[in-house]
């Protein structure tokens, strides 16, 4: 116990929001999780569009991007784009690839966003596909054209059915941005691993950041409880 | 095309998939406990199981791994230091097959406790009446028929799993992550080989996609599916 004072007495603030000089910690961790589910959404949404059309063309090459980025750790994407891509010799050569890929937090923010990405494309294709075909033959009845098919019926219906899916994935995701330390970005497992590695108290080092990660996994699942409330009160069973 | 790194890479891979398998055992047989504690009358076992699955399932898996790795660790020493024996150093595979197996066991407990509610009561009581012992109703009547409902939980549970064995070379084992990294720093050629891991990975779940194709098939067997 008093172990876990002294610890919280003098890494405290290095495990919530800054160790000193720069964001860590916890802060890092949500600031990672944030930018790489807001990037991943808005490029998964026409991604699953294209997954779903019927044009073997358009949907074949998002097919093998999430089949790809499903089928291999986030862990070996990471090691690809942090190591690999930087020890290629033309990349180091383009002085803005060479900015970009030298700093381990844009190779992590890339390497979440493009995983998380094609987890999300298919969940979204998987609601489109699933949408009532009445919905779509109404639509085509009253002349929408595709877009306006899209933007009034398809998405806003498919992306509400979306949430419970969703918010199993933005979990997995605040539990893969554990992995950001192998590229030396300083979140929540990094500071405990500083912390395990100065003070030799493993079980309080790593306790502690677990319980982080656990009371911010309980608050993402309140939140999305009370979103799925507001937006999916339309699939309730009705009272009579 | 390897450069002689060939071998190196083919042992990680078999030590890749070892680890899976025995992390797999281990995951099911947690799970099978866990879903049977989660079922049973008693209030402990029910809340100890209910515990176990929310606590693991709301911490990252590599969180747990270190954590358990080095209080393993911690306690092996006392343990060892209170019975004057020298220190036994927890072995990277072992480690790796044990938290593995203790953090997908809790997710194989939620799929096995779904499985298990979904087979009528009817067929368990009429076994019962048949005079079987309940080893024989659970290998003769509840085992077969709740692997229909438990196997899609199983295959995403198993995908998951393959990919999280790359985690455990962070704890110093020589997988197939460790070999391609090392094959890379040696050959100066770290993209091409972090490539061939990512495709080794591909290979594997590739294949389980088929093998859980063929098993849900398998299991399916006798039910009748409406025609839409």
């Amino acid at each position: 116990m008093n172990e876990i004072i002294a610890i919280v007495q003098e890494y405290g603030q290095a495990y919530l929001w800054s160790d000193g000089y720069r964001l860590s910690g916890l802060a890092m961790t949500l600031w990672l999780l944030l930018l790489s589910i807001v990037i991943g959404f808005v490029m998964s949404v026409p991604l699953a569009v294209a997954r779903v059309s019927s044009n073997r063309l358009i949907s074949g090459p998002v097919w093998l991007y999430t089949y790809v980025f499903r089928g291999t750790p986030l862990y070996i994407q990471l090691l690809i784009i942090y190591s690999g891509i930087y020890s290629l010799e033309a990349v180091r050569a383009q002085p803005l690839l060479d900015a970009f890929f030298r700093e381990g937090f844009n190779c992590t923010l890339l390497a979440f966003a493009l995983n998380t990405c094609a987890y999300t494309t298919e969940v979204f294709a998987g609601m489109i596909r699933e949408t009532p075909h009445g919905e779509i033959e109404a639509a085509r009845a009253y002349g929408m054209s595709r877009f306006t098919l899209y933007r009034r019926i398809i998405l806003p219906s498919a992306l509400r059915r979306a949430l419970p899916s969703y918010s199993n994935e933005v979990i997995l995701m605040l539990h893969s941005t554990s992995i950001a330390f192998t590229a030396t970005v300083p979140d929540l497992l990094k500071v405990a691993r500083d912390v395990n590695s100065a003070t030799y108290a493993s079980f309080e080092a790593f306790g502690l950041a677990a319980v982080l990660y656990a009371s911010v996994v309980f608050a993402l699942v309140w939140l999305f409880r009370r979103c799925e409330r507001r937006w999916l009160a339309f699939l309730q069973p009705r009272a009579h | 095309m390897l450069q002689g790194y060939g071998p190196l890479i083919a042992s990680g891979t078999w030590m890749t998939l070892q680890l899976a398998l025995l992390a797999l055992a281990a995951a099911l047989l947690l799970g099978l406990l866990g879903a049977s504690a989660r079922l049973s009358a008693s209030r402990l076992l029910q809340t100890l199981a209910a515990g176990y699955t929310t606590l693991i399932r709301s911490v990252p898996d590599l969180v747990t791994m270190l954590l358990l790795f080095y209080s393993l660790q911690i306690a092996l020493n006392h343990l060892t230091e209170w019975a004057g024996a020298g220190q036994i150093d927890i072995d990277p595979f072992v480690a790796g097959v044990v938290t593995l197996g203790i953090i997908y066991g809790a997710y194989f407990t939620e799929t096995f406790r779904g499985a298990f509610q979904a087979v009528p009561r009817g067929q368990l009581e009429a076994a019962v009446a048949y005079g079987m012992t309940p080893w024989q109703v659970f290998r003769r009547v509840l085992f077969p028929q709740m692997m229909r409902f438990a196997l899609p939980g199983i295959g995403n549970n198993w995908q998951v799993m393959i990919k999280a064995t790359a985690l455990v070379s962070i704890i110093g084992l020589s997988d197939v992550v460790k070999a391609t990294q090392d094959a890379g720093k040696g050959s100066l050629q770290l993209f091409f080989f972090s490539l061939v891991a990512a495709a080794i990975y591909l290979a594997i779940t590739t294949v389980s996609t088929l093998l859980l194709a063929w098993l849900g098939r398998h299991y399916a067997a006798g039910v009748r599916k409406a025609e839409l």
